[in-house]
């Protein structure tokens, strides 16, 4: 039996007024990523390269070990930004991967507003966003594209 | 090796349906928190009328969906010197369990960089139900040729 928490259910409605460029949505922690997590996402995601979860494969290919799939780490920023706005609000999303996740890595996404516009009665604001790992070693850059509803 | 005439090249149609077992086994693998991602009941009580689909479901909705005639062995892609390099996701219409979907991928682009060392190949999927475009996704991958 799952339990509902209710603040997860309603979201606060974002303020655009309030909202500024430079402003940080709340980061997410994540991990350290483990090998179980890993299967776990090859069976959800259904990324099935074996990359990420046999080291012997990894190793004939010329990693160390095995490595977390690239689209983990943007799940994990996609959670960080339901947790803020509703996802209906998520128009536009998307990232580079610059490094590699390495297995048992933890991970931070984080995210700041770097734009805010208002056109046509749209309210608009845009997010640079990325993800790193204990290090501080940048593993994913991105942007995301909000459209804020009017608060009713 | 990569050939540039597979530029334009697009797959089949493609239908899935989006299972719920699948995007619980999914939310757990992300640790989702959230319950209108892995409960029917919560995701009704928030007004969807199932679970919905994570913002990123939709690549997975590509690989558990895999195009024969866009098939890794077709366009010369070894996975053991296979990386993501980039991804889009534009969404139109959320996704939700029960969803029967059509994808259709699309060749747009290879281009190498380091003397032909690594090779990139863009790939865009778009992904609608019952003809009108819920999400589009444009996919980067990298192929070292030295692990090759």
């Amino acid at each position: 039996m799952v339990s509902i928490d209710s603040n997860a259910l309603e979201l606060h409605a974002l303020d655009f007024s309030s909202l500024s460029i430079g402003d940080q949505l709340p980061p997410l922690q994540f991990g350290a990523i483990s090998r179980h997590t890993l299967a776990l996402y090859c069976g959800g995601s259904g990324d099935h390269n074996p990359i990420h979860v046999d080291r012997d494969f990894a190793q004939a290919a010329g990693y160390d070990d095995v490595f977390a799939h690239g689209m983990l780490s943007m799940a994990i920023l996609g959670r960080m930004l339901t947790n803020w706005t509703a996802q209906e609000n998520i128009k536009t999303f998307s990232v580079r991967f610059s490094a590699i996740t390495q297995v048992l890595d933890e991970v931070t996404a984080s995210a700041t507003i770097s734009d805010k516009t208002s056109e046509n009665g749209e309210q608009r604001l845009t997010l640079d966003i990325e993800t790193r790992t204990q290090t501080g070693a940048k593993t994913l850059t991105g942007s995301a594209t909000i459209v804020v509803p009017p608060l009713k | 090796m990569l050939n540039p005439e597979n530029i334009g090249r697009k797959s089949e149609e493609r239908e899935i349906v989006v299972e719920h077992g699948q995007l619980k086994l999914f939310a757990k693998a992300i640790f989702e928190t959230n319950p209108i991602y892995f409960d029917e009941a919560a995701a009704k009580a928030a007004g969807h009328p199932d679970i919905l689909a994570p913002p990123t479901f939709g690549n997975c909705l590509k690989l558990l969906a895999p195009s024969k005639d866009l098939s890794y062995d077709s366009l010369g892609i070894d996975y053991k010197g296979l990386l993501h390099a980039e991804e889009k996701i534009e969404s139109y219409q959320p996704i939700y369990a029960g969803d029967r979907l059509t994808l259709l991928t699309e060749v747009v682009d290879m281009y190498e960089k380091k003397g032909g060392a690594l090779e990139f190949l863009v790939m865009r999927t778009s992904i609608h139900r019952q003809g009108e475009l819920v999400q589009s996704l444009t996919g980067t991958v990298v192929m070292r040729q030295e692990v090759a």
